[in-house]
């Protein structure tokens, strides 16, 4: 089991090695940075003595290592767009954005297991039809087209919740939250079904096809045999194992969240890490586009290596297979 | 399949064709297609979106992107049978007076543009990559393949804002209206070759122990040939499978771009564009502009991912 874990986290330090090399790239020869930081009026002596003071005529491992220096201390550079330091913008919208998707994924978690369970124990009932094929349409459903829906129905047509913003927040110590007001909970409301509806559509039919294979395997029918309750047989013995994959798609797919949550940030206009990367990309800002890379997939890694490692400590099968395999 | 018909060669391309026909005719996947209306109304959906898309001009009632059939007169007609709605303009009319309907059968026609030839590019890359990986094996295999890996590891539309962004900060900007379309394109379809590759890299590995692949390396074919003519048409099946489903997927990707105003310019807008473009006038009560163009986009996603689902299931045969 060391040797796995060794193994994936290898594998996620080559991974973080790779992004950095692109975000380097990205930042030092895409566009010129040069032209970027000097006004129209600079002379060439301006420019050569910037080039020099900045390190840009190193040799390029040399510029990357100290890219990499720069990147472990938070150091980015300055927005082209916004003259302020990347570190800062960050610092800013980070709260809003892991505010979102940590509601979001609850939400889905929260309303998906159980009408997963529920289309799964009742499959013949014509409500758990209907909640399946509604999910179909769910997973067709763009994730903006489903907020301008939202946003129609009840901030345009019923003027029930605001369609912007993140409403009234709380700031603590560095981190600003809308959670501890009413202000912030309608805000947050349309934006997190708006993302986490994918999500929750996903989760349903996992949870319902695992139940139904778990439901089919000996284990159960002899605890039926035993003459154990319904409520024991499905909470106590089926629901336990059809958790784990369930455990490992729902981690894999907080990477989905946040890269979604550029969309739903979009359509309602969330200040978060999304949105500052859209206009990024929008006016070719590469400092942000780069230091947005670098965070995102960070927080895809670790979480990609977490539910690897939750997964093989959690399923002893797992374990023994690759002892098998490897002759042990 | 190929190696069947080398051997009739007398026969004619008519009766051969006569042949086909009777053939799928019988089949199972005639008979579960028939058996499924929701199928066979997905089916006639992405064929009149289709349809459509290629004979736009013919088929719209207004030229939307003609300047001189365009006045500000005509500016924000809700749908012809609201009040205040004119006949001339079935689903109403935007900002600039151009028809809703004839713009989502022009946007679409952008829309299916994109997400075939995205799926097309990757198709083709990760096809490649993936024959030539299953083949060769070894580190190369390794190496492409771990490659892949690191590219699952982030989300597709990630890759595609970032290929995307690249573009736009590399190329000067004169050129950017013009080329937007080829590098949505470039984009969509680089964020998702690692699955095509996979599926060919494992048939690759499968088919090339076979005995056909050792006759005809024995009888002196080269390997590039091998690998085009003989290994490529058996692994093609679940490829193009994937690429039904890619293609949904290909233009939801497009749509997301545009709509977050990156992707196709409002030039030549695509269903995502108008959606962006419309999405300004929700709050002042001109629904129409942006809610028919969101539910045709809506509609061609969900037929194209029906009939995707449904031809996987036909073509799984553990599933009969």
């Amino acid at each position: 089991m060391g040797f796995l874990i060794l193994n994936r986290v290898f594998q996620a330090a080559l991974v973080m090695i790779v992004v950095a090399m692109a975000a380097f790239v990205l930042s030092n020869y895409v566009g010129d940075p040069i032209s970027n930081m000097v006004g129209q009026e600079a002379t060439q002596e301006d420019r050569d003595q910037l080039r020099e003071d900045l390190g840009l005529n190193d040799p390029a491992p040399v510029q990357f290592v100290r890219f990499i220096g720069n990147a472990l201390q938070g150091d980015f550079g300055i927005s082209y767009r916004l003259q302020r330091p990347v570190s800062d913008l960050v610092a800013e919208r980070l709260p809003a954005t892991l505010e979102l998707v940590m509601v979001s994924a609850i939400f889905a978690l929260v309303v998906g297991i159980p009408l997963g369970i529920f289309t799964a124990l009742y499959r013949t009932f014509w409500g758990s039809r209907l909640i399946l094929t509604v999910s179909l349409a769910g997973v067709s459903l763009p994730t903006f087209v489903v907020g301008i829906l939202l946003i129609y129905v009840f901030s345009v047509t019923l003027q029930w919740l605001p369609s912007f913003g993140r409403g009234e927040t709380t700031a603590l110590g560095g981190w600003t939250t809308g959670l501890l007001t009413v202000d912030g909970w309608r805000a947050i409301i349309m934006p997190a079904i708006t993302l986490g509806l994918y999500q929750l559509t996903l989760i349903l039919r996992l949870v319902r096809a695992e139940m139904l294979e778990v439901l089919r395997t000996d284990y159960i029918k002899f605890a039926r045999a035993r003459g154990l309750t319904n409520r024991a047989i499905n909470f106590g013995h089926a629901l336990k194992n059809t958790m784990i994959p369930v455990i490992t798609i729902v981690g894999l797919n907080i990477g989905g969240l946040i890269a979604f949550s550029i969309v739903t940030e979009t359509v309602f206009q969330w200040p978060g890490m999304g949105l500052l990367f859209v206009q990024a990309v929008q006016f070719a800002d590469v400092p942000v586009m780069s230091a947005y890379l670098v965070l995102a997939s960070l927080i895809f890694v670790l979480t990609n290596l977490v539910v690897d490692i939750l997964y093989v400590v959690i399923d002893p099968r797992l374990r023994t297979e690759r002892r098998v395999k490897a002759g042990v | 399949m190929t190696d069947q018909q080398a051997h009739i060669p007398h026969q004619s391309l008519g009766s051969r064709m006569v042949d086909g026909i009777r053939r799928f005719a019988g089949s199972d996947l005639l008979y579960s297609f028939v058996r499924q209306p929701v199928v066979v109304v997905a089916f006639l959906i992405t064929v009149i979106f289709i349809l459509a898309a290629i004979f736009a001009p013919l088929v719209a009632p207004h030229d939307p992107f003609n300047p001189a059939s365009l006045s500000l007169m005509d500016s924000f007609f809700p749908p012809s049978w609201v009040e205040g709605g004119d006949a001339r303009f079935l689903l109403g009319t935007d900002n600039q007076g151009r028809d809703i309907f004839s713009t989502i059968i022009y946007g679409a026609r952008i829309s299916l543009m994109v997400g075939f030839a995205a799926v097309v590019f990757s198709i083709a890359l990760g096809v490649l990559v993936g024959l030539i990986s299953g083949f060769v094996g070894g580190w190369f295999d390794a190496l492409l393949m771990r490659f892949a890996d690191i590219q699952l590891t982030i989300p597709g539309l990630l890759i595609a804002l970032l290929v995307d962004g690249i573009a736009r900060t590399a190329l000067p900007s004169d050129m950017r209206e013009e080329i937007a379309i080829y590098v949505v394109i470039f984009a969509i379809g680089i964020s998702n070759w690692p699955q095509y590759a996979r599926v060919a890299r494992s048939g690759a590995m499968s088919e090339k122990v076979k005995d056909y692949v050792a006759s005809a390396r024995i009888i002196g074919t080269p390997s590039w040939v091998i690998l085009l003519r003989h290994v490529l048409p058996n692994i093609l099946g679940p490829v193009l499978v994937l690429g039904t489903i890619g293609l949904a997927l290909a233009i939801t990707s497009e749509a997301t771009l545009s709509f977050l105003g990156v992707g196709v310019p409002p030039t030549t807008p695509s269903l995502g564009t108008l959606i962006r473009i419309g999405n300004d006038f929700l709050f002042s009560g001109e629904w129409w502009i942006t809610l028919f163009p969101s539910g045709a986009l809506v509609v061609l996603v969900l037929a194209v991912n029906l009939l995707g689902d449904w031809l996987r299931d036909a073509l799984n045969p553990k599933l009969r």
